[in-house]
């Protein structure tokens, strides 16, 4: 029971709803003395202006009672994590997290060793007394082996329930952590080492230098069912026979403060910048219609960027466009399909059920689509495709050598290309060829060379097409 | 100002016009060009960018950006969605504002990643434990998987709650054109109540636990209080209704689905309109009787009917008479056809 005043905590701790100045800890409990460590080493080193600590659930939830500073209540083992946040977003601030074993290493382990292993900037106070002290003495993941819990009513049994769990070493593996020590307040001299590796952690985040994680033994009376005294006793050698207490890395003199983020611009002139694509928004013009495209092949063949160059093709005449790819295991398992949607007025489903206009340049995808075409409609295939099936009544059938004919002109990538000059020449898309070429050149924004060889390749695929289109 | 883009890549867009400070993430098909966009201009813009662990941690980070009055955001799709619910749970107990992004995918389970609508229920009635609500926002183009990401940081700020932007595979994965927002809306004042490492905030405390039970359910009548005063900001979009024999009700991907066979029918001489809900909590429930008025109805959905029910829900809540509403839907991935609306719409009326 914590009667006198402490620095750094409230004078009345009326958050418990009661008009105390005593704390809701067990006598011999270790919380209160950590707690109390803390709240000095704050009010000392003037920082409850800047101090936010993020609590656990466990005994230490109601730290808040007593902390004059801000204070954040996280979920069960997710003080790390959203101390992390709080780190990152305010970046003066001293932020520390206070956790017990079962909330920072079972539930939670994961959260603080990522935590640990990104470097945050923030200090973890991980309080170790080998139980779940809130819900009545559970095993902890630092139960010593053979102690009795309530779930261990036998002892902890290696054989079912493991051994107990080193976090200091472990954390130690990492590289990012500024500064990792065990230390205990279950004697007055142990205190004072405790006060100080405290205290330490806290200068860390002061300076602004990175992660540190201090382990604190911790007698639990109550769970141990025992007394003060004895409790002590028990960490003293049978804890710390387990957990040596010590320091395991120590880094704070070369650690360097993080930088101060840079200037940055605004959306507005961000996008403006780097991001607008110069195009006009779309129109309604009713007498348009709509026209339902679906480009299908194999994967690599560049299927979804020909579909793309006929949407951004649209777009620059103020159509309204959808474009929708296959996507997932779909493309990787070969197949590659986009729909597209060009049309005078907003769109409804964005997917091609009934395509006026089909390009297939592989097999499967010819035999999957054909004969979804609507009448009136036409089907571009690569000469390689095998007509197995007939397209549907009165859909028109053109067949161009794009494969080949890529090949041939010295880029077998550009078989798409091919086929945007059959669909230039057969004036399905509606959209002119100047905007196609523009479209087609944008496309390769970031290779200019390839945009002009693609150009070249698409006014001699525009000849093969009006032969194959007059013989179609 | 346009931008032709992916639904995905619109919704970081809102995100960085609406001020976000933060993103957290954890990459997952169909949600992930989230992810990539924000990692790529979130930085730029001098916003944080977090890769998280796991989802529970990435909610939990959320929490932790609100709690220190942050505006943030994740975005994930049905596992990961899961993972969410601790962290949202959490965040309504506390009144914390943020948005997540659900990219709905086939579930349950692993599923696959192909677009279905089967986290309505997941979204709207809760998901975690607890009496909370968050405002869900339906997006129906890749314009308003930005306007409405935008409007989902207004909402979630007004209400202290999570918001949740509900949208699916095919609106992440589908590509149109984007108008840009002109402006930055102004920043919420969050300093009287934030934890912000600052001498104004110093005594300030952001928590869940109420460990008095009075207590803790005058903070659950507290918290009706703003679901309740979130009904004004329901939103929807009638389409062609006025004078329908027929009205088609869906949300997101299956409005416009359903936006193409309400004109395929009135081609071949059906009256077909569309009502949309915008927000699906609060649900337009006042406006869905008002626009249904005893027409005929059928929902088009990706989902086993969870819509429906919940239509018919909010008909009965109204006061109105019971009316039946059919259901044309998929599960699994598969997207509901043009046809397959009109066909049910021929066969049932
Ligand atoms: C998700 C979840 N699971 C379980 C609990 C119940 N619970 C509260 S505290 C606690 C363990 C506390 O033990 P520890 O972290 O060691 O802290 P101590 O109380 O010993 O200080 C558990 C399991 C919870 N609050 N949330």
């Amino acid at each position: 029971m914590t009667t006198k005043q402490t620095t750094g905590m409230y004078d009345n701790f009326t958050r418990s709803g009661r008009d105390t100045r005593a704390t809701h800890y067990c006598a011999g409990c270790g919380h209160g003395i950590i707690n109390k460590l803390i709240a000095e080493a704050l009010a000392d080193m003037g920082l409850q202006d800047r101090a936010i600590i993020v609590g656990p659930v466990g005994c230490g939830v109601f730290g808040y009672y007593y902390w004059d500073c801000g204070n954040i209540s996280a979920a069960h083992g997710r003080a790390h994590a959203v101390a992390t946040a709080v780190n990152r977003t305010e970046r003066d601030a001293v932020v520390l997290a206070y956790q017990g074993d079962g909330d920072f290493a079972a539930i939670g382990f994961n959260n603080s060793f990522q935590a640990a292993s990104r470097g945050e900037h923030f200090a973890a106070f991980f309080v170790n007394n080998a139980i779940y002290g809130m819900t009545g003495g559970q095993m902890a993941p630092t139960t010593l082996t053979g102690m009795k819990t309530m779930t261990t009513p036998g002892g902890r049994d290696p054989a079912t329930a493991g051994l107990p769990l080193h976090v200091c070493e472990v954390f130690s593996q990492l590289d990012a952590p500024v500064y990792i020590e065990r230390v205990s307040v279950a004697d007055t001299p142990r205190i004072m080492k405790a006060r100080k590796a405290i205290r330490k952690a806290i200068e860390i985040q002061r300076d602004g230098k990175g992660y540190a994680l201090v382990e604190i033994i911790a007698p639990c009376p109550t769970n141990m069912g025992t007394d003060s005294l004895k409790a002590a006793e028990f960490c003293n050698t049978q804890m710390e026979a387990e957990f040596p207490l010590g320091c395991f890395r120590d880094r704070t003199a070369e650690a360097v403060p993080r930088p101060p983020r840079p200037p940055a611009p605004t959306p507005m002139a961000f996008f403006a910048d780097t991001h607008d694509d110069d195009a006009p928004a779309a129109e309604v013009d009713e007498a348009f219609g709509e026209i339902r495209l679906k480009f299908s092949g194999f994967g690599g063949q560049g299927i979804l960027s020909l579909g793309l160059c006929v949407a951004e093709a649209a777009r620059m005449e103020k159509r309204f466009i959808t474009w929708f790819p296959t996507y997932g295991p779909e493309q990787r398992g070969g197949a590659a399909a986009c729909s597209v949607v060009i049309s005078g007025k907003p769109i409804g489903s964005p997917a091609v059920d009934h395509p006026n206009v089909l390009v297939c340049m592989n097999q499967p995808s010819y035999e999957r689509f054909v004969g979804t075409v609507v009448p009136g409609g036409v089907v571009i295939v690569d000469e390689t495709v095998t007509r197995t099936v007939a397209p549907p009544e009165g859909v028109r059938l053109v067949i161009m050598p794009a494969i080949s004919l890529a090949a041939k002109l010295g880029v077998p990538k550009a078989a798409n290309t091919m086929m945007l000059a059959a669909l230039s020449r057969l004036g399905v898309t509606h959209v002119t060829r100047d905007n196609l070429i523009r479209a087609l050149v944008d496309s390769f924004a970031k290779r200019p060379a390839l945009a002009e060889k693609n150009v070249t390749l698409f006014e001699a695929a525009e000849i093969e097409a009006d032969s194959r289109i007059r013989l179609g | 100002m346009t931008k032709f883009i992916k639904g995905n890549e619109a919704v970081v867009v809102g995100a960085l016009y609406a001020g976000a400070d933060v993103y957290f993430g954890y990459p997952i098909t169909p949600a992930s060009e989230i992810a990539h966009a924000a990692a790529a201009w979130f930085p730029s813009l001098g916003r944080e960018y977090v890769q998280a662990e796991c989802e529970t941690a990435a909610a939990n980070m959320m929490f932790g950006a609100a709690a220190a009055g942050r505006l943030s955001m994740s975005a994930t799709s049905g596992p990961g969605m899961s993972l969410m619910q601790e962290g949202i749970s959490y965040m309504a107990g506390a009144e914390l504002p943020g948005v997540f992004v659900n990219i709905m995918r086939a579930g349950p389970g692993l599923g696959n990643v192909y677009p279905e609508q089967g986290d309505y229920n997941q979204a709207v009635k809760g998901g975690g434990h607890g009496n909370y609500q968050c405002v869900v926002l339906a997006p129906a183009s890749v314009q308003e998987m930005c306007d409405l990401t935008l409007r989902a940081f207004a909402l979630s700020a007004k209400h202290r709650t999570p918001a949740i932007l509900l949208a699916d595979g095919l609106l992440g994965q589908m590509m149109e054109t984007l108008v840009l927002p002109q402006e930055m809306p102004p920043r919420p004042d969050m300093t009287a109540w934030a934890v912000q490492g600052t001498p104004e905030t110093r005594g300030n405390l952001v928590k869940s636990i109420f460990l008095n039970a009075h207590e803790q359910e005058q903070h659950n009548r507290h918290l009706q209080e703003r679901y309740a005063a979130m009904r004004a900001d329901a939103a929807h979009e009638a389409y062609l209704c006025d004078d329908a024999e027929v009205v088609l009700l869906g949300y997101g991907i299956s409005s416009r689905v359903a936006r193409s066979a309400a004109e395929e029918l009135r081609a071949q001489g059906v009256k077909a309109g569309v009502f949309r809900p915008v927000t699906l909590n609060p649900f337009p429930a006042e406006a869905l009787c008002k626009t249904l008025d005893g027409r005929k109805a059928l929902v088009v959905e990706m989902s086993n009917g969870q819509f429906r029910d919940d239509v018919q829900m909010h008909i009965a809540k109204e006061g109105k008479r019971y009316q039946s509403v059919s259901l044309v839907n998929h599960m699994g991935g598969v997207v509901v056809t043009v046809d397959e609306v009109v066909k049910a719409v021929r066969i049932s009326f």
